[in-house]
């Protein structure tokens, strides 16, 4: 089946809060390689589709898809499933209690259960990608905003997902430290690294995107790549949102 | 002022022989509570509403019960009427565990609970299952945020297991009225007993202090989440 091209699929994805429809039949499919960025104003669902794609939240209606198989009502296969995503967090989430090394391996080694040597070393390699290697032995408390999310995307990829999702990562950064984060990314994205990434970040968008998906409301109105984005009517009122958190 | 010194002398290895008789009551009362307390937290965090309930009735009961009442429930009722003889050290532990374990819950529920909602995401996002993520994430950090409060446990079990002299565990105040009984002298023993506590309440604090520094995080539970 030509299906399983695509390493995910997300076939209209409902989600509501009471009398509020955050997401109203979002569809898309992402292939290997490929990094979407999904921008629009806030409160448009993004980051609740994320969250809706590894079902850390439970989308009302619609299915998600990894290498064709279905992740939603995948009941406790649900753990599996993560493990091949990866997300990284607006507030980083890092474990407070552990050192940025322990951090990275602690997945390893409950839920792969590697062998202890060999996730100390995966997790050092790791931390080497995100140039975090001399600050191993730290504590998350004792990084600043834009290592501790360095540290977090390590964490994310010691899992060697298919896909990582990235959920406003620079956020809570101010621009310096948004910058180290969004270098990291961007040589992810060059190496290959499947990625969906929700971000105010146009620079990025234009610099790493394959495809950017313009979301309101709910819906993903328009999407296209970025080249396509200075020319783009929808971009115009996009732009004058997201303008207001950056220039760009 | 010889005789008093020779009673003292005289008293004061009888006393320090409840010495054992305390601390064992204090530390198996203080293990039960531990091995109670964080269980019943964790089921009333993440445990089912039916679950919460039972719990809730369960701290309400022993939280609202003098020891004293419960020493006497035990060793006068609900022992004898399973037919069983145990022996008051063992009531005296029951009793103190039990109801360790009712305010050691809610120590543990405030910490776990004290906890962002981001750590057991977190966990849950590498794939980690609820359990996984409870015992590998969220209570190395709980048990620290926990343990100010949970020391506390110490020297409260200390100068309550002074009430099982009612039931005639050979602890320290239960020796001393011996002595007393026997040599009139109330003040002197009392205040040899009275010391005995405040050394082990002292010992047991600086152990404690020990702990929290070691198990201590640079940066770990100083800010807000």
């Amino acid at each position: 089946m030509e299906e399983n091209d695509y390493i995910l699929q997300v076939e209209d994805i409902h989600k509501a809060y009471g009398d509020r429809e955050v997401l109203r039949g979002v569809s898309f499919t992402v292939r290997k390689g490929e990094t979407k960025v999904f921008i629009g104003p806030s409160g448009t669902g993004k980051s609740t589709l994320l969250r809706c794609i590894n079902q850390l939240t439970v989308p009302d209606r619609g299915r998600v898809f990894l290498h064709g198989e279905e992740v939603t009502n995948s009941g406790s296969r649900i753990n599996y499933f993560r493990q091949r995503m990866g997300m990284v967090f607006q507030n980083f989430y890092l474990f407070d209690h552990l050192t940025a090394v322990r951090n990275v391996e602690i997945a390893l080694l409950k839920v792969k259960r590697m062998d202890p040597k060999a996730a100390r070393e995966k997790a050092l390699y790791e931390l080497r990608q995100v140039g975090m290697e001399d600050w191993a032995d730290h504590y998350p408390a004792e990084l600043s905003g834009g290592q501790a999310q360095r540290v977090s995307i390590a964490r994310a990829l010691a899992m060697d997902p298919d896909v990582i999702l990235f959920d406003e990562p620079t956020s809570a950064l101010d621009p310096e430290l948004t910058r180290e984060v969004l270098e990291v990314m961007k040589k992810l994205s060059n190496e290959g690294m499947t990625m969906l990434v929700v971000t105010h970040e146009m620079g990025f968008a234009l610099s790493a995107a394959s495809e950017v998906l313009f979301m309101e409301r709910g819906l993903i109105v328009e999407s296209g790549p970025p080249s396509e984005i200075p020319t783009s009517p929808v971009f115009e009122r996009t732009r004058k949102f997201v303008g207001q958190f950056r220039d760009f | 002022m010889t005789d008093t010194v020779s009673l003292v002398l005289q008293a004061v290895p009888y006393l320090f022989s409840g010495v054992g008789v305390t601390l064992g009551l204090v530390i198996v009362s203080l293990l039960i509570g531990l091995l109670m307390g964080v269980p019943m937290a964790v089921a009333q965090v993440y445990g089912p509403r039916s679950v919460w309930g039972i719990i809730t009735v369960y701290v309400w009961i022993f939280r609202g019960l003098p020891n004293l009442v419960l020493l006497f429930l035990f060793y006068f009722g609900i022992y004898p009427l399973l037919g069983l003889d145990v022996p008051p050290f063992l009531v005296a532990v029951t009793v103190l565990g039990l109801r360790s374990g009712a305010y050691q819950s809610q120590i543990f529920r405030g910490a776990i609970q004290s906890i962002g909602e981001g750590q057991m995401t977190a966990a849950r996002s590498l794939g980690m299952s609820t359990s996984q993520a409870i015992t590998g994430v969220i209570l190395p950090q709980a048990m620290r945020i926990a343990l100010p409060g949970w020391s506390n446990e110490y020297p409260i079990l200390l100068t309550d297991s002074a009430v099982c002299y009612a039931i005639g565990v050979m602890e320290i105040l239960t020796r001393a009225d011996q002595i007393v009984v026997l040599t009139a002298e109330p003040m002197t023993i009392y205040l040899v007993a009275a010391a005995i506590f405040i050394l082990l309440n002292y010992g047991g604090m600086r152990i404690f202090a020990r702990i929290e520094k070691k198990v201590n995080i640079p940066g770990f539970g100083e800010r807000a989440l």
